[in-house]
């Protein structure tokens, strides 16, 4: 009964595809891992869309959307319909293909990283070898399209916005995949869903999640915070600075370009937050022995959805950094933190997980948090400015 | 040490997000169209032209002057001056406007028209939701809906409205003292011949030229020199007195 529960969606898949004539199968498989795939997480942007202004509005002491269906549930459904009948407006001297398949381009780069997102036990639509890898670098052609979207709309404010998008995305691509060794290292496999066997089991209550060990829990929210940058979100949502650069890259979109961008950028969150379950947080696994029963992919989306509440509520809280401080804040901390973090990945596997290894990594990561938390607060303090070419 | 600032940040908006389900003191909204916030007395949004008494069209001050329509900076008043003439709250006879529009899409409520009304016949009103089905015609806002009661405008703006009131009065009480003045004047010509002089000296001594409504007048109305007829001068009153807004009113009736 409890494996029924667990397998439910796996079963039916297969009970389907026997239905159908062997001529077919191949295709009717991947449809049938694609579609609901693209459903699940469709609803799941329209949900986290009223669930976000909500949660803002309730943050600045507000009530947020509360008018369209039963508590303004519904608020996303009316947003669709609007940006769907809206004017799609194409300024005179764009880059016509360009400006057409760059939001296109979003969409498929965010859809293409849920193919190796293991959403529940055997819930995975491609079981690469090298899942991770394959993750990165789907994710890094968002910033192709971002480019596009800059440079072909012909609006300095437009370009501004992609090259504030790409300088930041670079930047924090690199903490981002460095983050992510040390459990490689560990786990041994590129593969998602080998990465997600390696962290079930239990020692003693607590369950064998990487975020349960000094150098993952640094990882951890090393990952989480390159994962906010590159999804272009508060705190480091600079391309889209609207009091400096009207709207970023996607300044010349509207109608339904814009809501897919809109679409594409959450999408691209909800992944990487699936990918930080998957690599930290134990994936499908459950967080307490008597509570396996719980089918895996309820674990997962519970988990998803407590970092997109993350998410929202980092949101409600941070102002925008400044174009130095984001800079400073991706060379001068992420990187070395994420090195250091290597090495204590890897002293973790020679010291032992007990005391021992507690002491040695914990120090290690807690000491250079320290250090280079000093280091960037008071060396790059803002000082009178110097004005050496304008007097 | 680095971080601290955003957990403290984080708690802060946490207490945030908390507390606004169960204090309703830290919402600071309100549901619009349901609830609303009560309008500051100070509030302006478009003029209105005040008529004392029930009836719009006999009562109303304006006496097309045109002067608010000169001074409006950006032109949006139209008045055409009617030929018939009625008589205003001390009985004079005056004109008034056979049309008087105000295009809502070019007013900016600068009020420069109140400032510069010498009748008290142009005030502001404060209703906000104004918005037309109609972007052409339906934006002229015509005499009949511009006119509105004294009454309205006691209620909207009580402190100006009592000064207005109180203004209006002693003009009034004035100008009936003067009248009387002028009339015991009349009649003591008639009596006698031998003392015309007499009179036509007293007549000219009461005579003096009143002073411009609009103009805040001294707290003592002027101390009538016989017996006026029918009311007597009202002193200033405060706002919200019952006494003053019915005695307004029945100034023109």
């Amino acid at each position: 009964m409890i494996e029924l529960a667990d397998q439910f969606f796996v079963l039916s898949k297969q009970q389907i595809l026997l239905l159908m004539p062997v001529a077919a199968q191949p295709l009717a498989s991947v449809l049938l891992s694609i579609i609901p795939i693209i459903g699940v997480f469709a609803t799941l942007f329209a949900l986290t869309t009223v669930l976000e202004r909500k949660g803002l509005g309730r943050i600045q002491n507000r009530l947020g959307p509360n008018r369209v269906g039963p508590f303004g549930f519904l608020q996303p459904l009316a947003d669709g319909i609007k940006s769907l009948t809206k004017e799609d407006v194409v300024p005179f001297r764009t880059d016509g293909v360009l400006h057409f398949l760059a939001p296109v381009l979003v969409m498929v780069a965010a859809l293409l990283a849920y193919s190796v997102l293991p959403l529940g036990r055997n819930m995975v639509a491609l079981d690469l070898d090298a899942g991770v890898l394959f993750f990165f670098a789907v994710g890094a052609s968002t910033e192709l399209a971002v480019f596009m979207a800059g440079w072909s709309s012909r609006n300095k404010y437009a370009m501004l916005g992609a090259m504030r998008a790409i300088a930041q995305m670079i930047s924090y691509e690199i903490p981002l995949i460095l983050s992510t060794v040390g459990v490689l290292m560990t786990a041994g496999t590129l593969s998602t869903t080998g990465i997600v066997e390696a962290q079930s089991g239990y020692s003693g209550l607590l369950p064998n999640w990487y975020v349960l060990t000094p150098w993952g829990f640094a990882g951890f929210f090393l990952f989480l915070i390159a994962a906010t940058a590159e999804a272009n979100r508060s705190p480091f949502d600079l391309p889209e600075g609207e009091s400096e650069i009207v709207a970023g890259y996607f300044t010349e979109y509207s109608g339904f370009k814009f809501a897919m961008f809109f679409f594409g950028e959450y999408l691209g969150l909800f992944a990487a937050n699936a990918l930080a379950i998957t690599l930290f947080l134990g994936g499908w696994n459950s967080p307490l022995a008597i509570l396996d029963w719980v089918p895996s992919y309820v674990w997962f989306f519970a988990k998803l959805m407590g970092l997109i509440g993350l998410s929202i509520w980092v949101r409600g809280t941070t102002p925008r950094m400044r174009s130095d401080q984001l800079m400073n804040f991706a060379w001068k901390f992420m990187l070395p933190m994420s090195l250091v973090n290597v090495l204590a990945a890897g002293l973790w596997r020679f010291t032992g997980h007990g005391f021992l290894g507690w002491f040695v990594c914990g120090s290690l990561v807690a000491g250079s948090y320290c250090w280079l938390g000093v280091e960037l607060s008071t060396k790059n303090s803002l000082k009178k400015r110097v004005y050496r070419f304008a007097t | 040490m680095l971080g601290t600032g955003l957990i403290k940040g984080m708690a802060e908006t946490a207490r945030n997000f908390v507390g606004s389900y169960f204090e309703a003191d830290r919402l600071t909204t309100v549901q619009y169209p349901e609830e609303r916030v009560p309008v500051k007395e100070a509030a302006r949004s478009f003029p209105f032209l005040v008529f004392d008494g029930e009836d719009p069209e006999k009562g109303l001050r304006c006496v097309a002057c045109q002067i608010c329509e000169k001074e409006c900076p950006p032109q949006c008043i139209l008045i055409v001056k009617d030929t018939a003439k009625k008589p205003d709250f001390v009985g004079k006879m005056q004109f008034q406007p056979k049309i008087f529009d105000i295009d809502l899409s070019v007013c900016m409520s600068c009020q420069i028209c109140v400032e510069v009304c010498p009748f008290e016949a142009i005030k502001m009103d404060v209703d906000f939701e104004m918005s037309r089905f109609d972007r052409f015609e339906g934006l002229l806002i015509h005499k009949r809906e511009l006119s509105k009661s004294n009454g309205h405008f006691q209620k909207i703006h009580p402190t100006d409205a009592a000064a207005v009131d109180a203004n209006l009065a002693a003009e009034k009480a004035k100008a009936e003292a003067k009248a009387a003045a002028e009339a015991g004047a009349k009649a003591k010509a008639a009596a006698t011949a031998a003392a015309a002089t007499i009179a036509a000296g007293a007549g000219a001594a009461a005579g003096t030229p009143a002073t411009k409504p609009g103009i805040a007048l001294p707290a003592a109305p002027a101390v009538p020199t016989s017996k006026p007829p029918t009311s007597p001068a009202l002193p200033l009153t405060m706002p919200g007195q019952p006494t003053t807004a019915p005695a307004a009113i029945s100034f023109v009736s």
